[in-house]
């Protein structure tokens, strides 16, 4: 069969390509110009090669905040996967109780994320929050603007109040699709709880829980607006995660250079991670099926 | 191995079930004989799997007992009963190899490592997977899976029945015959309670001592493949048994006498005076044509299937099968059917009646 050359259809993809050079490429070039200049204001900019990635490389700062960075994604991770498991073994498989689970689940899902931030950081104040007029009543020491403790404890609880929903829900559809008869195969091998679980449930399970993590760790490893709200990075530096650092260095300190570069890294980071986890999971998808 | 012991049981999957038709499995005693292989026969829908689920404890039936060799154990769970089961889909653990899907059951019940090794050697030689105990069971064809499925039902020696709901469905044909033939060796070795759900015919008379043909939710006659074929208790089965099925003739019978639409036969038994829906039954095996003798027929198509000819002919409007020896000639002036005496059956709305000796 003959094929028909029209090299004309490229122009079909132009509206597209234009729209995303100006809504990425375009920004994204921008701060890669940043990154390798200096200016001292008026508007004038000089050659500066790679010294701002050198120094950034260098720099305590960023590689503390990047410490906390995954500290924190860490932390969620380890409690949100197991709770949302969980919470999804636990639910109502069918019925009227089945999708008011389901609603009530989405809820925190549905808020913005600075209501979310608004929420708890008035939540947990010690004068007229719940949380904490009830804490400091009951005699435990609780401030989450002085004490670090406190401040991560708040901005975890957090994440996982807003989130663990939607590991939960994934975990529940992965459940669903498992066919009743390996349950039933199941009572007829004896399986104990456990074992149902680890060889029926758990394997179902794999491959969305990939995704629920792979989204978790991405949305994780960029927070910014729900722990800034609450803690505003403090107390000192103790919850300035990565992109409240790069914030507060790009508009703060106006730095464009050495926030471009670290914002370039930044994202080359993530790209990165994202990338291994596609990896593994086609690789383990391949192997197995 | 044991008696099980089907007392007044019946299920129905509504919460409330008001009347008899509510009932996926209306009420039914029952005794399944400690060792014997039984066929579950019946079309789609009857109830079979239900029943099955209720003997291994995957439902809880809405009334009756189960009894294992006199003990109760309709509240008992599953495990507790220590049955096996294969269902018609195949259900594998992806994430084991072969090996330890075989090794599942016995893992579970704490046997010994050197047992188990010898077990699952033993069951996998069996359904021909020797070579690929060590595989993933993930990626193995549909029929494999269904072949671990069955391993898995067979690797423990001491349960106390083996239910099987239609095993064969995804098998190649010829594997079909072998592992049949596996289970009825399986059952003469060790003698389990068997009970093998089905809706093809030959599969039920090849494997089985006894056969349960259901319908509607009802056991409407247990027997063997003989007793099914010459006197089938209600229409069903001879409909069910048998190709072509049992002919059904409407008639009046009375005494020794039935008559269809003004012509007259002989039975072999006294009825007495009957009411109802009345019908004869007649094998097709059982029915002759002749030239000139016996009730009119108008034969409308002879198929010639190899071992015998199946004629299709209209009696008095309805159609009858009769099945004629391979050499035998048919020829245009043939044109009246005769039953074999001794093989017909006198139906009362649907069931089997028993006449007097004439």
């Amino acid at each position: 069969m003959n094929k028909t050359v029209n090299q004309k259809a490229w122009f079909l993809v132009l509206p597209v390509l234009i729209l995303v050079a100006f809504s990425a490429v375009i920004p994204l070039m921008t701060v890669v110009n940043y990154s390798v200049q200096d200016t001292f204001g008026q508007n004038q900019f000089f050659w500066a090669g790679l010294e701002w990635f050198e120094e950034m490389l260098d720099s305590d700062r960023m590689w503390a905040a990047l410490g906390r960075q995954l500290m924190f994604s860490g932390i969620i991770l380890a409690i949100e996967v197991p709770l949302g498991i969980f919470v999804a073994l636990n639910m109502p498989k069918s019925g009227f109780w089945s999708s008011f689970c389901l609603v009530l689940m989405s809820l925190p899902l549905l808020i913005p994320w600075n209501v979310v931030g608004t929420i708890w950081q008035i939540f947990g104040r010690v004068d007229i929050g719940l949380l904490g007029y009830t804490l400091d009543a009951l005699g435990i020491s609780y401030n989450y603007t002085q004490d670090t403790f406190a401040a991560w404890a708040t901005i975890v609880v957090m994440d996982v109040w807003h989130w663990t929903s939607l590991v939960a829900l994934l975990a529940f559809a992965g459940l669903k699709s498992i066919p009743d008869a390996y349950y039933q195969a199941a009572k007829i091998d004896q399986a104990n709880r456990w074992a149902v679980f680890r060889f029926i449930e758990l394997p179902k399970m794999a491959g969305v829980l990939m995704i629920a993590i792979l989204l978790r760790f991405m949305d994780s490893f960029m927070i910014y607006t729900e722990p800034f709200v609450v803690t505003g990075g403090g107390p000192g530096n103790a919850t300035t995660l990565l992109s409240i650092d790069l914030v507060k260095m790009a508009l703060g300190q106006f730095d464009l250079g050495p926030a471009a570069a670290f914002s370039l890294m930044y994202f080359l980071v993530i790209l990165l991670i994202s990338f291994v986890f596609y990896t593994v999971m086609t690789t383990i998808d391949a192997k197995e099926g | 191995m044991a008696k099980i012991t089907l007392d007044n049981l019946a299920h129905s999957y509504l919460p409330n079930p008001k009347g008899e038709d509510d009932f996926a499995l209306k009420e039914l005693n029952h005794v399944w004989t400690d060792g014997e292989a039984y066929a579950l026969l019946g079309s789609s829908g009857c109830g079979k799997s239900t029943l099955l689920n209720i003997i291994s404890g995957l439902l809880h039936p809405s009334q009756g007992r189960i009894l294992f060799d006199d003990k109760d154990v309709t509240p008992a769970t599953t495990a507790a009963r220590n049955i096996a089961q294969v269902f018609q889909f195949p259900v594998v653990y992806d994430t084991m190899t072969v090996r330890d899907n075989l090794a599942f059951p016995l893992r579970n019940r704490g046997e010994d490592p050197s047992y188990i090794a010898e077990r699952v050697q033993k069951i996998a030689r069996m359904i021909g997977m020797e070579e690929d105990l060590n595989r993933r069971a993930r990626g193995l064809t549909a029929d494999a899976k269904q072949k671990i499925s069955l391993g898995r039902g067979m690797v423990r020696e001491d349960v106390n029945a083996l239910l099987f709901d239609e095993p064969l469905t995804v098998i190649d044909p010829h594997m079909k015959w072998e592992l049949r033939t596996q289970l009825k060796s399986l059952h003469h070795e060790f003698g389990h309670t068997m009970i093998y759900v089905t809706h093809d015919q030959t599969e039920a008379l090849t494997f089985a001592d006894k056969v349960v043909v259901m319908y509607d939710g009802r056991v409407v006659q247990i027997g063997t493949p003989q007793e099914l074929f010459e006197r089938p208790e209600h229409t069903f089965v001879g409909y069910f048994i048998g190709s072509p099925g049992m002919n059904v003739i409407p008639a009046e019978v009375s005494g020794t006498q039935a008559v269809v639409n003004g012509t007259a036969l002989t039975l072999p038994q006294n009825y007495g005076a009957l009411t109802g829906s009345v019908a004869l039954g007649v094998r097709p095996e059982f029915v002759n044509l002749t030239s000139g003798e016996g009730l009119p027929v108008k034969v409308r198509r002879v198929e010639d299937v190899g071992r015998h000819k199946i004629v299709r002919a209209d009696l008095f409007g309805k159609e009858i099968n009769i099945v004629a020896a391979e050499g035998q000639e048919i020829s245009p002036d043939m044109n009246h059917v005769t039953f074999a005496p001794d093989h017909v059956n006198v139906y009362v709305d649907d069931w089997r009646k028993e006449g007097a000796a004439a």
